[in-house]
């Protein structure tokens, strides 16, 4: 008898979409928060899987801070329209005609307003109930010990002491009204699995994951790309540098790493080399010991 | 790693001296499961505990308040790979009170690593372990005889511990045990084979867990579809789609759809990559069914010739997760694969002490307590043992006004005998709650009262005065079941809420029964007769209750004219 045992990518596969049709079949409201990265392009595609053939089933939500690179917005509008999706993009737009931008206001503030504020908001302008995120469990240590379907209260906040067992594949999907749940449909998955099944599946990214020459401002270990006019200090000079982004945020919170890797195996070859966790080339995560953990708690995926 | 490796998951219970953080992080290294930067901070971390150069343990503790009081209390992921396969690695406390993350992290998992410290030997807690693992069906242990560099790595205090917990393993139910000699802090038999145990004869623990045999896990034969979801685009498309808990699916294969018991076949697997020939578990996938029938979430597609267990009762143990304490007669919502029904505990047969295995009578359910209890559900599920299939056979409660999950439980293999019988007494009856039909409107139809009417040990009269109140137009029915006479008060209760005349015709004098069905019925609409006073012949006495049943209005005395003896 042929092995009937299925290889970790399709067991992960398999995980994920059981989730997903979970929560469409049991939540009211559910939406999908989109943040044109690697992981939410893995998303995108199982959820495709999940409800074959039709189109995916609930709105897409992406929170736009405004400080994104140029390519991302446009990779997301096309994807959008290929796949018919219900496409949602909110800002806090009072705090940006307000002036809030990375430069000024610190990373800290500025993720405060223009990501968690605007996201908060965004879910409960749209009266969602339950909200999918990429978020993995391998990304940082606070997260390996958040649930698959995490539970937040009427303000978004998470409880890292209060939180509900999870057993088997069987999700208590109950709440009550203003409180909200966020679903994690990759929180088994690693960064290598993301990027093998990418490699797998062939699923399209932004072209900012993969090498090539890019106008940069070197300083000291970081390489800074130079969209909305990213504040040059006296005697710095922007160069060309051949460069990848590891993980994609806003433009100022996102380093870039210098690169050779213009293909996806080469690209994953360099991941097997580095040996460092992708986070480490995003400013926040690095400001306090334990920032992620605060951030969560006040609502931040 | 390779597209091709598969998928172990396991669990580690082990107590917070034992050297579990630090087996994980050993794991984590030399897996590659630990990333540069993250071996810095904690190089950098501000708790400075360290035993060696680096301290492993650091890599998997994990929220601030946690680190700060030294100790892991909840569960953690954590995930490895090497070339064969990917590790999701689910890191659970073993101090007591956290039988409930222990379970948590146990109930996916298909092997548990129990680490026992070689200076200690079994321990209570080792049991503990050994307890739970069997209790949440895992199929594999591999037993870790950790610190051997502190016992000089002698044979004997290892194949000691290796006697002692097999014979406890086996009492519990465990079947594949393997041990392991180890120094977590040293290296020692995790990658390689240790030059410092010649007479250890097994594999390293990682090629342990990177060879044990993953198919032999599941269930090809008997075919259970938990529908999930029914996916309706278009009007001619309907899929139904869920995760395969056990059996395997093809085209043309013939399927029996639960609760409504219809046959039909499978049309077709349709996926995003095309159709399916054939689907296993634990693959998600769409079945389109060659009839229409009416299908919807909480259904279950099974194979006709192996169909599983179908009632709203059925014992199971119980882990008690919730401060608040579990009690029989509460409501509950229980979810089970995709159905999510209203439940109540009917009986808490016995707690069982999870250090000596006792078992204690019990009237509540506390924090981390494992019992064996019986459940009942407002309807009926579609189950197996879980023994037999660890998807069908296990279930969630959850308190139906806090939401919170409250328990886990697992079915047991039910058989007549180990269950209590039904107790209709704590069920709603729709005709009571939801009045459609009023007690008013059967009165004017059936022209007499519900009543019941108690005899003891007179099975004959019983009859006769069923077949007088039957030929006068009566709705009557004997109920005379000795072997469950403390059922008789409840069922007796349904016939009259349906507007019946119920006979409780019972052997024993004991009036326990007769006390609670007076309770049920009503002062009123209740006749309990002294065997005394009733006359011996059956015709005298059937009169004497005929007489009584219209002097307390049940039966219009007009009525009884007309009809009875053609006056």
């Amino acid at each position: 008898m042929e092995s009937r045992v299925l290889s970790h990518l399709r067991a992960l596969e398999a995980e994920s979409i059981h989730i997903l049709r979970e929560v469409v079949a049991e939540f009211s409201n559910p939406v999908m928060l989109y943040s044109v990265g690697k992981d939410s392009s893995v998303m995108m595609r199982l959820a495709q899987k999940a409800f074959h053939p039709a189109r995916i089933p609930f709105p897409v939500l992406h929170v736009d801070t405004g400080y994104k690179f140029k390519e991302m917005y446009e990779f997301r509008d096309n994807l959008a329209k290929e796949l018919g999706l219900n496409l949602i993009v909110y800002a806090n737009q009072a705090a940006l005609d307000a002036g809030a931008n990375p430069f000024t206001l610190g990373t800290q503030k500025c993720c405060a307003q223009l990501k968690t504020r605007a996201l908060l908001d965004a879910l409960a302008a749209g009266g969602y109930d339950a909200a999918f995120g990429g978020a993995r469990r391998d990304e940082e240590k606070s997260r390996a010990k958040e649930r698959i379907y995490s539970f937040r209260d009427k303000f978004g906040q998470w409880d890292p002491k209060n939180q509900r067992p999870e057993l088997w594949n069987v999700y208590n999907a109950k709440i009550e009204k203003g409180e909200t749940i966020r679903v994690f449909p990759l929180s088994n998955w690693t960064e290598m699995d993301i990027w093998r099944y990418i490699e797998l599946e062939k699923i399209p990214l932004v072209q900012l994951y993969f090498a090539k020459e890019r106008e940069m401002l070197v300083r000291g270990n970081s390489i800074i790309p130079l969209e909305h006019n990213y504040p040059i200090q006296i005697g710095e000079k922007p160069e060309m540098v051949k460069v990848r982004m590891r993980s994609l945020g806003c433009t100022y919170c996102t380093g870039a790493i210098r690169s050779e890797a213009e293909t996806l195996p080469q690209l994953m070859e360099e991941l097997v080399q580095f040996k460092r966790s992708e986070r480490e080339n995003r400013i926040i995560d690095h400001d306090t010991e334990g920032s992620m953990e605060i951030k969560k708690r006040e609502g931040y995926f | 790693m390779s597209i091709e490796s598969q998928l172990l998951r396991f669990t580690t219970a082990g107590s917070v001296d034992d050297g579990k953080s630090t087996l994980i992080g050993r794991l984590l290294y030399e897996a590659k499961g630990v990333y540069e930067d993250q071996l810095a901070s904690v190089r950098n971390s501000s708790v400075n505990r360290s035993t060696g150069p680096i301290d492993f343990s650091l890599l998997t503790d994990g929220l601030r308040a946690e680190r700060e009081q030294g100790i892991t209390i909840d569960v953690a992921y954590r995930y490895a790979a090497t070339p064969r396969r990917k590790f999701i690695i689910a890191d659970t406390p073993g101090h007591e009170q956290y039988t409930r993350n222990m379970a948590t992290g146990a109930s996916t998992a298909d092997l548990a690593i129990v680490l026992i410290d070689a200076r200690k030997g079994v321990l209570v807690q080792s049991r503990r372990h050994a307890f739970i693992t069997a209790l949440l069906g895992i199929r594999y242990v591999a037993v870790a005889v950790n610190k051997m560099d502190l016992v000089d790595f002698r044979e004997d205090v290892f194949r000691r511990i290796e006697t002692e917990f097999l014979a406890y393993a086996h009492s519990v139910g465990l079947k594949n045990v393997a041990f392991f000699p180890i120094s977590a802090l040293e290296g020692d038999n995790i990658t390689e084979k240790s030059a410092r145990t010649p007479w250890y004869q097994g594999t390293p623990l990682l090629e342990h867990l990177e060879t044990v045999d993953l198919g032999e896990g599941h269930n090809f034969t008997d075919l259970r579809f938990p529908v999930q979801y029914v996916n309706r685009p278009t009007l001619d498309f309907r899929g139904y789609t869920g995760q395969l808990a056990s059996g395997v699916l093809r085209p043309g294969q013939t399927i029996m759809t639960l609760p409504s018991g219809r046959i039909t076949k499978v049309k077709s697997l349709p996926s995003f990559d095309g159709d399916l020939a054939e689907a296993y578990p634990p693959m998600s996938v769409t079945v389109c069914l060659e009839d229409e029938v009416d299908i919807s979430r909480g259904d279950m597609l099974v194979d006709p010739a192996r169909v599983p267990h179908v009632s709203r009762r059925f014992a199971a143990k119980l882990v008690w997760m919730h401060e608040t304490p579990g009690e029989a007669g509460r409501d509950y919502l229980l979810k089970h694969t995709s159905q999510t029904v209203r439940a109540q505990i009917a009986k808490i047969r016995h707690r069982i002490d999870i250090n000596t295995l006792a078992e204690q009578p019990a009237n509540k359910l506390e924090l981390n307590e494992i019992a064996s209890i019986q459940i009942e559900t407002r309807r009926p599920l579609f189950f197996d043992a879980y023994a037999q299939n660890r998807t069908t056979g296990a279930f969630i409660l959850i308190d139906a006004i806090t939401n919170a999950t409250v328990a886990a439980g697992m079915i047991e293999e039910s058989t007549a005998d180990s269950l209590e019988p039904l107790q209709l007494g704590s069920l709603e009856f729709s005709g009571e709650t939801e009045a459609t039909v009023t007690p008013a409107e059967r009165y004017k139809r059936a022209g007499h009262y519900p009543a019941t009417v108690w005899l003891t040990a007179r099975q004959e009269l019983a009859g006769m005065l069923e077949r007088k109140l039957f030929d006068l137009g009566c709705s009557v029915h004997v109920l005379a079941d000795d072997r469950e006479s403390h059922l008789l008060p409840e069922l007796a209760r349904v016939l009259n809420s349906a507007g019946l005349i119920a006979i409780c015709s019972i052997a024993s004098p004991d009036q326990t029964e007769a006390r609670r069905a007076q309770q049920l019925a009503g002062d009123t609409r209740f006749l309990l007769v002294d065997p005394q006073q009733l006359p011996v012949k059956d015709e005298e006495a059937s009169e004497v209750l005929m007489k009584m049943l219209e002097d307390r209005g049940v039966l219009r005395r007009k009525e009884r004219f007309e009809v009875g003896e053609g006056i």
